[in-house]
């Protein structure tokens, strides 16, 4: 591994005047699952690595406030699996927070760190964009907030400007009645990233929404708020070619190691159903 | 020329301060300045679990930990299981078991087990396979490793 300098910054006031200063030269440092990888084998060539996890304001942290719910940008991965209100709320968020990497990557990979990251693959995106998730970002010029939708950009760029960093996700609790569900392809049961990785929840209203990665250079979100996919006795072929509209934004890269394009386009439709006959299951058990 | 920097870690009980290279890895650190070498490397991106360690409490792969993110941490390894020369129950449950062939992968299994049966004393074996999930056995003796955790969990009742 190359050599750089370390910082920890004790407040969120130090780390952006830190990130300001260094730009692009600098790296944040949360759980460190991606950075390090990446730091060994020279794609992250920083002059400073600013490790966030000292900073009071961004502790590990999951609190309900006012129609929502706030993760702080320290919270890793096993937390947000086995916290009662994301259980609660937003259950498909959990699943997805439960099969990210192993028990050991888990333990040290933030949720705040797979969206910076911005992988295609990345397992809560479509769950951050299926609940309309909020990232709020501190910087230079004060406090932003931004929808998770406007985040994503393509692999590892996001919408953060110079000087930028994560310091929570909000959630707003559903203000219908839903059922959701995470799922995932993968080569292997258990670690491995995801040749497809899918986020469903039906409403009481009728609206379906779906979010899927893993198949372009970032999750893409699609809604149905006509009632077809939410209505069991809705006709096969108008379910068809609304699921036919929802994936046509689906351009998975010939390049990839993990599967083809005709698999993942495949999958994509195979999971797509799945999902939305759990989250219609869901959605009527309660 | 980058500094070094003095941290603390308490490592298998015993309060160590020493300096290190901020791009030096926990794992590194153990192995070479520590000479704690029951912790292996070997895919270096955290797929493996070889070198998994216990780190305040919750099992890492070191090797995707800066040593200096464990200052005033408190870590566990391998050689922090067996208590004044007498294997832990876990490790003699692998041992009865044939678990280990070559080894290799045996400190990080453990490390693993250990931790899955800390929060889940009586695993059903889906969980130990998925406790284990992200420790790989190049002998592909998953057999022998989940039969041994399901015995210390036993083991341990008696």
């Amino acid at each position: 591994m190359h050599t750089f300098a370390y910082a920890r910054p004790a407040t969120l006031a130090e780390a952006v005047a830190l990130l300001e200063a260094h730009g692009p030269d600098a790296r944040l440092l949360a759980g460190g699952t991606d950075l390090i990888i990446r730091l060994r084998d020279g794609t992250a060539r920083p002059v400073v690595v600013v490790d966030i996890k000292r900073i009071a304001e961004l502790r590990p942290a999951i609190r309900e406030d006012a129609g929502g719910v706030t993760i702080s940008a320290g919270t890793v991965m096993t937390d947000i699996a086995a916290d009662p209100l994301v259980v609660r709320h937003f259950p498909a968020l959990a699943e997805a927070a439960a099969v990210v990497g192993s028990v050991q990557i888990r333990n040290r990979a933030t949720l705040a760190g797979n969206v910076c990251n911005a992988s295609p693959a990345a397992d809560a995106a479509p769950a951050l964009l299926v609940y309309g998730a909020t990232i709020v970002a501190a910087g230079p010029g004060g406090n932003r907030r931004i929808p998770v939708d406007d985040f994503f950009v393509r692999s590892g760029q996001t919408t953060l400007g110079r000087g930028e960093l994560v310091t929570a996700i909000e959630l707003p609790v559903p203000a219908r009645r839903q059922g959701a569900v995470h799922l995932r392809r993968t080569r292997r049961r258990g670690h491995d990233l995801a040749s497809i990785t899918l986020c469903c929840a039906v409403d009481e209203a009728g609206v379906t929404r779906i979010a899927y990665g893993s198949v372009g250079p970032r999750p893409v979100l699609v809604v149905d708020d006509g009632g077809v996919l939410a209505d069991p006795a809705a006709p096969d072929d108008a379910k068809a070619a609304i699921f036919e509209q929802m994936f046509a934004g689906a351009s998975p890269s010939p390049r990839s190691m993990r599967a083809s394009p005709e698999y993942r386009l495949a999958m994509l439709r195979v999971l797509g159903r799945r999902a939305l006959r759990i989250a219609i299951d869901r959605l009527a058990e309660g | 020329m980058i500094d070094s920097i003095s941290i603390e870690v308490t490592v298998n009980g015993r309060l160590r301060a020493f300096a290190v290279a901020p791009h030096h890895t926990l794992l590194e650190v153990l192995r070479d300045d520590l000479e704690l070498t029951g912790t292996k490397e070997c895919c270096l991106v955290g797929e493996c679990g070889s070198c998994t360690v216990s780190l305040d409490g919750r099992i890492v792969d070191s090797c995707l930990v800066l040593a200096v993110e464990a200052d005033g941490g408190e870590v566990t390894t391998v050689e922090g299981l067996a208590q004044d020369g007498h294997l832990s129950l876990l490790q003699q449950a692998f041992l009865d078991k044939g678990a280990a062939q070559c080894g290799f992968c045996i400190p990080g299994q453990l490390m693993a087990a250990r931790a899955l049966l800390e929060l889940s004393p009586h695993p059903t074996i889906a969980e130990v396979q998925d406790g284990l999930a992200g420790n790989l056995c190049r002998c592909a003796g998953y057999q022998q490793i989940s039969e041994a955790v399901l015995a210390a969990a036993e083991a341990a009742d008696r």
